[in-house]
């Protein structure tokens, strides 16, 4: 169910590595900054249980200096 | 399904994309997203309206996305100068606040000991019948009424009128008295006027940034993004000076920790550093300043009828360096434990001519036992060196509701308090008088009671009938496990107008439900003296109604119809218009009501259609006389610099009661959390409240993360878990607990003591002990 967008910090230079390893996790959508070493992350999970793993997949992730969460929705018309 | 074929989901990922792409572009200005990314993400059919938002009293500039007559985004408003386009995560998720599962939609009465559903007319005749019942039978002295700095402007202006003017009873009090009673009381007695004489555009000129026991981080982290961008542009340095370490500490260049209430001591040392170092700018001081001292040893107003009054004397320049004496370096390291190598580099920092200086404050000094006293401690370093009302040289007192200082402080919605002047001073019951068309024998000379004493009087029983309104004082109150069992008292009747089930609302006779922010037209006031209009963007669910409407229902129900006569359509607009006649002119005029509806804000004194950001320069400030600064607030037209001592706080930790107990907020909730912990992400976050020790405390008591803890005060006890090296870590010796959370009841162990020049409770200080369960 829920929608959550970050805003990703990647190590200088690294922007496209770690946007290629965002894309490899499901429910991801990456838009990166054309000028900055930042991406826009949407995650869209199933549930929290889903949510949780992937997040703790987004952690693994080298080269990511910080991620900001920014807004997040729960879709409750999904869930039904 | 929408309307244009999207799903919902769809429709939200983009929402969320759009946000954090907004988000981007006002922490990374200059960022560039590829332009077929943002037009994947077009949000055409939505329509985007300005709106300050609901929660704290920075006051950013929101624009709310509205389809099919429901809020369904938000991002921060570019054109707002407050905020610059930027968000906290609270404002960013302040529309889902208005969605909650369990929202109220319809008036509730207690019958049989339990609350039914019933008609909102059916509602609101009881609560007039019950007030004219209680009128009749105890007096007019016995209704009252309780607000909040949440309440929009009209709310609080319409509750003046109805209690002071018409109903002839002082009984009106506001939340606001809980969170910024000493900066009112502080400003006073410094300068005469009320609210800051900065704005927040001082943030972009200040070389150096004093936060006294203000985690900004985490309660107003917009204004702190601010303060980082400065720091990345121009060096600005950020000194944390608090008891407890916090994620503002982390951020900061510096981190001073000090021991509670010596805050005044450690600032009486600057002062003496300031001088002993030749740093006073004389010619400012001599033109533009006086000395005083007031009384000491005031007392904490621990007990019931507590009075007390100042009584300002004033002393030459030479009495006030003797009185600093007691205040070297070496002497208040002992005592506060700050060295005094940090108390010479902050003297350092006020006394460089070539650094401009803001202190920010809060809560820290506040809710302070010496909450006035604090306050005119740091106004004396700054009016020393000269470093007030110039771009980035600003003592800047920070609010933590939207409408604090335009509601409580402007409108006057407090028991001593007209929307001009005092109802002591004959002068501002006439203008009342005139205004609001009552005879002024109406406005009665004398103030009742201050909050915490209201709160006392319903439980004596002089108090017999409380509206309660936007606020929850089941969960705020100070020494709470009295004040509860004051309401439940027999022949009390308690009305309460909110938004979802409160612990408040569970101690009362009638629920009211009300219209929430942009279910309504409203205006809030912020910290920087802004003054923020809001349309109605969406319906109120059920039967809510506005606090506003509300009032003005029940006063006509009272008889008083002719004194409330607007049409729905227009009462926001006409209600505006008489309050403003209350600040006609160059000191605190108001912008005329088509200017609010067309800006974000404008700040009085808005004088010959401009707002003015510095008062008491004549720069910037139509008030101000001469070719220089004019504190006009004061008769002489000159700032006071206080001599005001170290005093121990009532209630110390001893052998029984080892620890500092110390409360205050998080980031994800607003306050009470009745509002934020109802969205999702939010308490998620932050589920539960929990007590912070020292990692040292908790391994000597053997206590480790997420243990369950006793806390135990002389006035009640509570288990809740423990947190030890999470987001902020108190001092040894003190624990700090978050009051956000209604299942753990903090102010049931705090201490009813308070400032007696304020009336403020301090919420920071009381003895505890620490058990592992």
């Amino acid at each position: 169910m829920p929608i959550k967008s970050y805003l990703v910090h990647a190590a200088p230079g690294h922007k496209e590595i770690v946007r290629n390893s965002l894309l490899k996790q499901m429910g991801c959508d990456v838009f990166p900054a054309e000028n900055e070493d930042v991406l826009v992350l949407v995650t869209d999970t199933q549930s929290k249980q889903d949510e949780l793993v992937l997040e703790s997949k987004l952690a693994e992730i080298p080269n990511i200096q910080n991620m900001v969460l920014v807004a997040g929705f729960v879709d409750e018309k999904s869930k039904k | 399904m929408l309307e244009r074929g999207v799903s919902r989901r769809e429709f939200l990922k983009k929402l969320a994309a759009i946000s954090a792409m907004s988000a981007a572009a006002t922490v990374i200005p200059g960022i560039i997203f590829a332009h077929e990314q943002i037009s994947k993400y077009d949000t055409q059919g939505i329509s985007w309206q300005k709106t300050p938002c609901r929660f704290c009293g920075v006051g950013c500039g929101l624009l709310v996305g509205i389809e099919n007559k429901k809020a369904v985004a938000v991002k921060g408003d570019p054109n707002s100068s407050v905020n610059k386009g930027l968000c906290c995560v609270k404002g960013y998720h302040s529309v889902m606040a208005l969605y909650g599962k369990d929202r109220l939609t319809k008036p509730l009465v207690r019958k049989n000991g339990k609350l039914v559903e019933t008609s909102m007319e059916e509602a609101l005749e009881l609560v007039a019948s019950k007030m004219k019942q209680t009128i009749k039978d105890h007096g007019k002295d016995a209704v009252s009424i309780y607000g909040s700095g949440q309440w929009t402007i009209p709310d609080g202006y319409v509750a003046s009128k109805l209690f002071k003017g018409l109903i002839g009873t002082n009984n009106v009090e506001a939340n606001a008295r809980l969170c910024m009673a000493s900066a009112v009381t502080g400003f006073l007695t410094s300068f005469g006027l009320d609210e800051p004489m900065g704005c927040y555009e001082d943030i972009d000129h200040a070389n150096v940034f004093i936060l006294w026991g203000n985690n900004m981080a985490e309660m107003h982290p917009v204004l702190f993004s601010r303060m980082l961008d400065q720091r990345l542009k121009r060096k600005a340095k950020i000194i944390d000076f608090a008891t407890r370490t916090t994620r503002t500490s982390k951020a900061a260049d510096k981190s001073i920790l000090f021991k509670p209430q010596t805050d005044l001591a450690v600032a009486n040392a600057i002062a003496y550093e300031i001088i002993r170092n030749g740093w006073v700018h004389e010619s400012f001081v001599n033109k533009h300043t006086t000395f005083k001292k007031g009384i000491t040893n005031l007392g904490y107003g621990i007990e019931d009828g507590y009075k007390f009054k100042d009584d300002e004397q004033p002393i030459s320049f030479n009495e006030y360096k003797k009185f600093l004496a007691d205040y070297t370096p070496e002497k208040v390291e002992a005592l506060s434990g700050v060295s005094a190598k940090d108390i010479r580099y902050l003297a350092s920092l006020f006394g460089d001519p070539n650094k401009k200086i803001m202190s920010f404050w809060c809560m820290g000094m506040n809710q302070h036992t010496r909450g006035t006293w604090i306050n005119n401690l740091v106004y004396n370093l700054h009016l020393l060196v000269g470093k007030i009302s110039t771009p980035g040289n600003s003592p800047f007192s920070l609010t933590g509701q939207p409408s604090a200082c335009g509601t409580v402080r402007e409108v006057g919605t407090l028991t001593h308090k007209l929307p001009y002047g005092v109802v002591m001073k004959e002068g501002a019951r006439q203008k009342a008088a005139e205004i609001w068309d009552v005879p002024v024998e109406n406005i009665d000379p004398k103030p009742s009671f201050h909050t915490v004493e209201m709160f006392r009087a319903v439980d004596r029983g002089q108090i017999k009938f409380m509206w309660i309104q936007v606020t929850n004082p089941m969960v705020t109150m100070p020494n709470l496990v009295r004040y509860r069992n004051g309401l439940r008292k027999e022949d009390r009747f308690i009305v309460v107008s909110d938004v979802y089930p409160t612990p408040t609302t569970d101690e009362a006779d009638v629920v009211l439900p009300s219209a929430m922010w942009i279910e309504r037209e409203g205006m809030y006031g912020n910290s920087e003296r802004r003054t923020q209009h809001f349309n109605q963007l969406i319906d109120p669910p059920g039967e809510a109604m506005s606090d506003t409407w509300q009032l003005i229902e029940v006063a006509r129900k009272l008889g008083y119809e002719k004194w409330f006569p607007w049409g729905k359509e227009e009462h926001i607009e006409k209600i505006w218009a008489e309050y403003s006649r209350f600040h006609e002119g160059a000191k605190h005029g108001m912008a005329p009501y088509e200017v609010l509806k067309k800006q974000s804000g404008a700040m009085w004194p808005y004088f010959e259609g401009k707002s003015t950001k510095w008062r008491y320069n004549a720069k910037y400030d139509p008030a101000a006389e001469g070719d220089d600064f004019d504190f006009y607030g004061k008769p002489d037209h000159k700032a006071v610099i206080f001599a005001r001592p170290y005093e121990a706080p009532p209630e110390i930790p001893d052998s029984e009661y080892p620890f500092w107990l110390n409360t205050g907020r998080v980031l994800e909730h607003w306050h009470t959390g009745s509002m934020t912990r109802r969205i999702k992400v939010l308490h998620q976050a932050v589920p539960n409240s929990y007590v912070e020790l020292h990692p040292d405390d908790a391994k000597k008591m053997g206590i480790s993360n997420g243990d369950e803890v006793k806390i135990t005060s002389k006035r009640a006890s509570i288990n809740m878990p423990a947190s030890i090296n999470e987001r902020g870590i108190p001092t040894r010796g003190q624990v700090f607990v978050p009051f956000f959370d209604e299942d753990y009841l903090i102010n049931d162990l705090t201490l009813d003591a308070y400032c007696p020049i304020s009336k403020q409770p301090d919420y920071k200080k009381c003895a505890v002990k620490i058990e592992k369960v």
